[in-house]
C-alpha cells in the first residue's frame, strides 16, 4: 500500500524530543495544501500512539506507518 | 584574506563571531557581524516583564560592547542573499562579499499568520508585547484567562508552561486567583511535548486549579466575540487571551532556495551546514531542524560551526573534521513560588526532569544576570 503513495513533504524528526515529531507533523499539515501527503520520521515509540490520535482528532487521513531502520515513518494526507 | 560574514546579532551570531575571533589569527580572516539592531536582546527575560518582575530596560546591551575588537560590526538588515556570487545585500544598499557565511538571523513573531491574533491576543515574545501585557494584567480584575501556543514552530518551548505557573502565583499574590479561571492549552495530547516533563507539569497544573485543554492548535481568534477557535474544532471564550504567536524565519529567507516557505534554513542536523552550500552554516532559531528554538540550542551549536569553519578555512575536507552537533539543549523550567527545574537532553538522550527546587530557581536568576558576561562572549 505504502509503495503507491507519493509523499509531498517529509520531515526527519529522529532524536527530536522537543518540540518532537508530532509538533513537526502538525506544523507541516498546517502549511500543506488539501490533498498533500505529509510524512514524518520518528524514533520515539510514543509517536505510535500520539500521531494517529492527533490525525483522528484533527479529522485528517492516516495513511499508515512503516518501520525504517530503527525508526518509524508516519504518513498522513491533508483532507480539509 | 578570507572574508567571514556572520548574519545576526542574537546569541548564536554574537557567540560565533567572538569564538571565531578567538580561534583564528588576524591574518587568516576578516570577521564581519551584520546585526539588524545595535542592541543585543536577552529574550528569556521577557517572561518576567508581564508580572512586573523584570524591568525591560535591563534586557538589552549595545552590540558593540559584547563583541571582540577585531569583529567588524555592521548595523543593517539583510535583504538578499546570493549563494552563487557569495554576496549579501542589505536594505540600505550596502553589499558584502563572503567566502564563508554563518546565518544566525533567528526567528520573528508572525501574529498575522493567525486571523484575529493581533487584535484579540496578547503575548510576551517581544519587548513591546511583554510590556503591553504587563499593563493588561495590572488592569485585570478577574475572569477567564486562556494561555497557550498560537502557532508552530515557536521559540522557547517551555515558556507557555512557565508563564502559566508564574501567572497563578501573580494572581494569588494579588488575591484575585479565586476570581480567575486559568485555561492552559497545548497543541498535543498532553501538557508538554516531552512525556517526562508533562508527567511533572500536569500534576502541578492540577494542584493549582488550572484547567487543561489539550489538542488545541489555534486556528482563529474572533476578538468581537472573545473567542479562540482551534484546528480541532474546540472553541474557548476568554476575557484575556495570552498565546505564543507563530514564528517565521527572517523575511529575506522566506521562499529563498536554501529555506522553506516560512524562511527556516535547510540545515544538516550534525554538521550544521546549509544543504547545498558547503561554505554556509546556520544555527539557532534560523534552521529547519525540528529541535528546540532556544538560546541554549545556539549556544551548543556555535562551537561546532566555529571548529568546522576554521578547519575548512585551513584546508581540511569535511570528512576530516570530527566535530558534530549532537542535539544538546539545556533549559530551565520555572514552576512558580520560587522553584524551578532543569532539562538537559540531546538527540540520543531524553531529558530526565528533576523535582523543582529553590536551588535551580536561584541558578536561573543568577544565569539571567550573568548571561552578558558568560554567553555571548564565549566564556561559558
Amino acid at each position: 500500500m505504502m509503495q503507491n503513495i507519493t509523499i509531498t513533504k517529509e520531515s526527519d524528526a529522529r532524536g527530536s524530543f522537543c518540540p518532537g515529531p508530532l509538533m513537526e507533523l502538525i506544523r507541516q499539515v498546517r502549511l500543506a495544501q488539501v490533498g498533500d501527503v505529509i510524512a514524518v520520521i520518528s524514533s520515539d515509540d510514543g509517536s505510535k500512539k500520539d500521531i494517529p490520535a492527533w490525525i483522528a482528532k484533527a479529522k485528517q487521513e492516516f495513511l499508515g506507518m512503516e518501520e525504517i531502520g530503527g525508526a518509524t515513518r508516519f504518513i498522513c494526507r491533508k483532507i480539509k | 584574506m578570507k572574508q567571514i560574514v556572520v548574519l545576526g546579532g542574537g546569541t548564536g551570531g554574537t557567540l560565533v563571531a567572538n569564538l571565531l575571533a578567538k580561534k583564528l589569527k588576524s591574518k587568516e580572516a576578516h570577521i564581519t557581524l551584520v546585526s539588524a539592531s545595535n542592541r543585543h536582546l536577552y529574550q528569556p527575560g521577557w517572561l518576567y516583564v508581564p508580572f512586573g518582575r523584570q524591568d525591560p530596560r535591563t534586557l538589552s546591551r549595545p552590540m558593540a560592547s559584547l563583541l571582540r575588537k577585531r569583529v567588524k560590526l555592521v548595523i543593517g538588515k539583510a535583504s538578499q542573499l546570493d549563494t552563487e556570487s557569495q554576496q549579501i545585500s542589505l536594505e540600505d544598499g550596502q553589499s558584502l562579499h563572503y567566502d564563508y557565511l554563518v546565518i544566525a538571523t533567528g526567528s520573528q513573531v508572525a501574529p498575522e499568520d493567525v486571523p484575529g491574533f493581533s487584535e484579540g491576543a496578547q503575548h510576551f515574545y517581544t519587548e513591546e508585547a511583554s510590556f503591553k501585557l504587563h499593563a493588561a494584567l495590572e488592569e485585570f480584575r478577574g475572569g477567564k484567562i486562556v494561555v497557550g501556543v498560537g502557532g508552530l514552530p515557536y521559540k522557547c518551548p517551555v515558556a507557555p508552561l512557565e508563564f502559566t505557573f508564574l501567572l497563578d502565583e501573580y494572581l494569588t499574590h494579588r488575591r484575585i486567583r479565586d476570581k480567575t479561571e486559568i485555561i492552559y492549552t497545548f497543541p498535543l495530547n498532553r501538557v508538554f511535548s516531552i512525556e517526562s516533563v508533562a508527567e511533572v507539569a500536569q500534576p502541578l497544573l492540577e494542584q493549582r486549579g488550572v484547567t487543561i485543554e489539550t489538542f488545541f492548535n489555534l486556528e482563529e481568534v474572533v476578538p468581537e466575540e472573545k473567542l479562540a477557535r482551534s484546528l480541532e474544532g474546540t472553541e474557548l471564550n476568554y476575557d484575556l487571551l495570552i498565546m505564543v504567536p507563530p514564528h517565521r524565519g527572517a523575511k529575506f529567507l522566506q521562499g529563498h532556495p536554501i529555506a522553506d516557505e516560512q524562511g527556516w534554513v535547510k540545515t544538516d542536523r550534525s554538521t550544521l551546514e546549509v544543504k547545498g552550500c558547503s561554505n554556509v552554516w546556520a544555527l539557532g532559531d534560523t534552521t529547519d531542524l525540528p529541535i528546540s528554538k532556544a538560546g541554549s540550542t545556539a549556544h551548543f551549536e556555535a562551537p561546532v560551526i566555529v571548529e568546522r569553519l576554521a578547519a575548512r578555512l585551513r584546508g581540511a575536507n569535511n570528512d576530516q573534521i570530527p566535530e558534530e552537533y549532537e542535539g544538546h539543549v539545556m533549559c530551565f523550567l520555572e514552576t512558580g513560588y520560587g522553584k524551578a527545574s532543569m532539562l538537559n537532553f540531546d538527540y540520543s538522550h531524553a531529558p530526565e526532569v528533576a523535582e523543582p527546587s529553590h536551588l535551580v530557581h536561584y541558578e536561573k536568576m543568577v544565569f539571567n544576570k550573568a548571561y552578558w558576561y558568560l554567553v555571548p562572549t564565549g566564556v561559558l
